[in-house]
């Protein structure tokens, strides 16, 4: 569980991004469509980009404040992002992108939960380019959370993945949410994930908060729903 | 060919070599600084690193011989400290290094800007710092624009006649490079000694410019 203060505003190409939203949750559904200003919050959370004004909170942590002028850089944050696209270090094979970010104070047994929960082992030695965009998606998780972040972000983890795959990763990220207890905040313009996966959603548009509450208040019933194997 | 052939070659090889070797790492931070960073005065770094491109080689020789002459503060310093540079090796050197110095930094600098940032930043967020990052991520990315130049620059070494001849004069067996040496040996009626020193120089540009090529197609082909 964690506390998340978010309350900045961006200005985008075409609208400004306005939040003003506290919650302490496990999972945090970031619900809209495209353009919505959700990739951008993300970025904002992980320090990649700059908020013109606000605050940025987690668990009485301030991570950026334009009144106090704190601005950590993205390496003092200790956030797991995960890009919609993934980003694998192209010229590193799969553990060396896993073990990118490992920690000196990591537990031994971390690197190999990791890609045990994440089923990676068979994927280790492989060149970043021969793999899926599932097994992709769930190198970065795992490279993510090598560096033990507080909170990791998850940008559309399924975008890259078909339907009939999507019910099979989906799991994977229930398991980091159960057994690994790290916090998510969780991207997707899809209803039926959220309802899978998220305990608060915010529903943005046009960079504003519609809608804020449970999967049920917010995204209403999805037309479909995805079975977790859970 | 003579052997006399072949000690110029290798002289100017050997030259061209450590001219690279020594201007790549200035060459690569400052492709690195205008590839991603902005700062002020920024346009003037850049035309200042790229001055040698455009100036006659000669105009770059007179002044790195006033440079390193007795007159300059420089000059006086490296007197003062015994250390020789006008008419020496070390001339030819600095003379290669000059001239190829903006071909690298703006071959590298193109490397660099097709480095997709976003790996910068996701390298940042896995706790990496800014040198870190630029090891690991930035240099071994953009790797072949920096192998590209340096090719470029030693290839625009070996060829280097203007500035050399300026501060290093045409000293056989001491500062006598290839292009040089074609000059001095017609001017003074060798000529069968100057199509050897061509016929050498051709195949030292083929094989790097076909080298360089070579890194090109496959960069493509990845």
């Amino acid at each position: 569980m964690i506390a998340l203060t978010l309350a900045v505003t961006m200005r985008q190409e075409e609208f400004t991004l306005a939040i003003d939203q506290s919650a302490s949750v496990e999972v945090l559904g970031l619900f809209g469509p495209s353009g919505s200003g959700k990739t951008s919050l993300l970025e904002a959370i992980a320090g990649i980009r700059r908020p013109d004004t606000g605050e940025i909170r987690i668990n009485d942590r301030v991570l950026f404040s334009s009144s106090a002028g704190v601005d950590l850089r993205p390496r003092e944050r200790h956030i797991g992002y995960v890009p919609q696209d993934a980003l694998l270090f192209p010229h590193l094979d799969v553990e060396q992108n896993i073990r990118y970010g490992e920690r000196s104070d990591a537990p031994p047994d971390l690197f190999g939960s990791l890609t045990g929960i994440l089923e990676l082992d068979p994927l280790l030695a492989r060149r970043v380019r021969h793999l899926s965009g599932g097994e992709k998606q769930r190198v970065a998780i795992a490279r993510a959370l090598m560096t033990r972040p507080t909170v990791l972000l998850l940008d559309e983890p399924l975008a890259a993945v078909d339907r009939a795959r999507r019910e099979r990763i989906l799991p994977y990220v229930l398991r980091i949410r159960r057994d690994l207890h790290v916090p998510l905040v969780y991207v997707t313009h899809d209803a039926s994930e959220l309802t899978a996966i998220a305990d608060r959603v915010l529903r943005l548009d046009q960079g504003r908060v519609v809608a804020a509450g449970t999967p049920a208040e917010t995204v209403g019933s999805p037309s479909h729903t995805l079975t977790t194997g859970e | 060919m003579t052997a006399d052939t072949w000690a110029i070659a290798r002289f100017t090889v050997l030259m061209a070599l450590t001219a690279t070797a020594l201007a790549l790492p200035p060459a690569v931070a400052a492709g690195w600084l205008l590839a991603r960073r902005s700062f002020p005065g920024k346009t003037l770094v850049e035309t200042v690193v790229s001055l040698p491109l455009v100036l006659p080689p000669v105009a770059t020789g007179l002044l790195l011989l006033w440079l390193f002459g007795r007159r300059s503060p420089v000059g006086k310093a490296l007197d003062a400290a015994g250390i020789e540079i006008i008419f020496t090796w070390k001339a030819v050197v600095i003379a290669m290094m000059v001239v190829s110095f903006p071909l690298i930094a703006r071959t590298v600098r193109a490397g660099i800007e097709q480095v997709d940032r976003r790996f910068e930043d996701i390298a940042a967020t896995l706790g990496a710092g800014p040198f870190r990052v630029f090891r690991t991520v930035t240099l071994p990315l953009a790797a072949r624009g920096i192998i590209a130049g340096a090719i470029l620059g030693f290839s625009r070494a070996l060829g280097e006649f203007g500035a050399t001849i300026m501060v290093a004069g045409a000293i056989p067996g001491r500062t006598q490079t290839l292009a040089v040496g074609i000059y001095t040996f017609v001017e003074t009626g060798r000529e069968q000694a100057a199509w050897g020193l061509l016929a050498v120089s051709a195949l030292l540009a083929f094989a790097a410019i076909y080298a360089s090529n070579r890194i090109v197609d496959r960069a493509e082909r990845a």
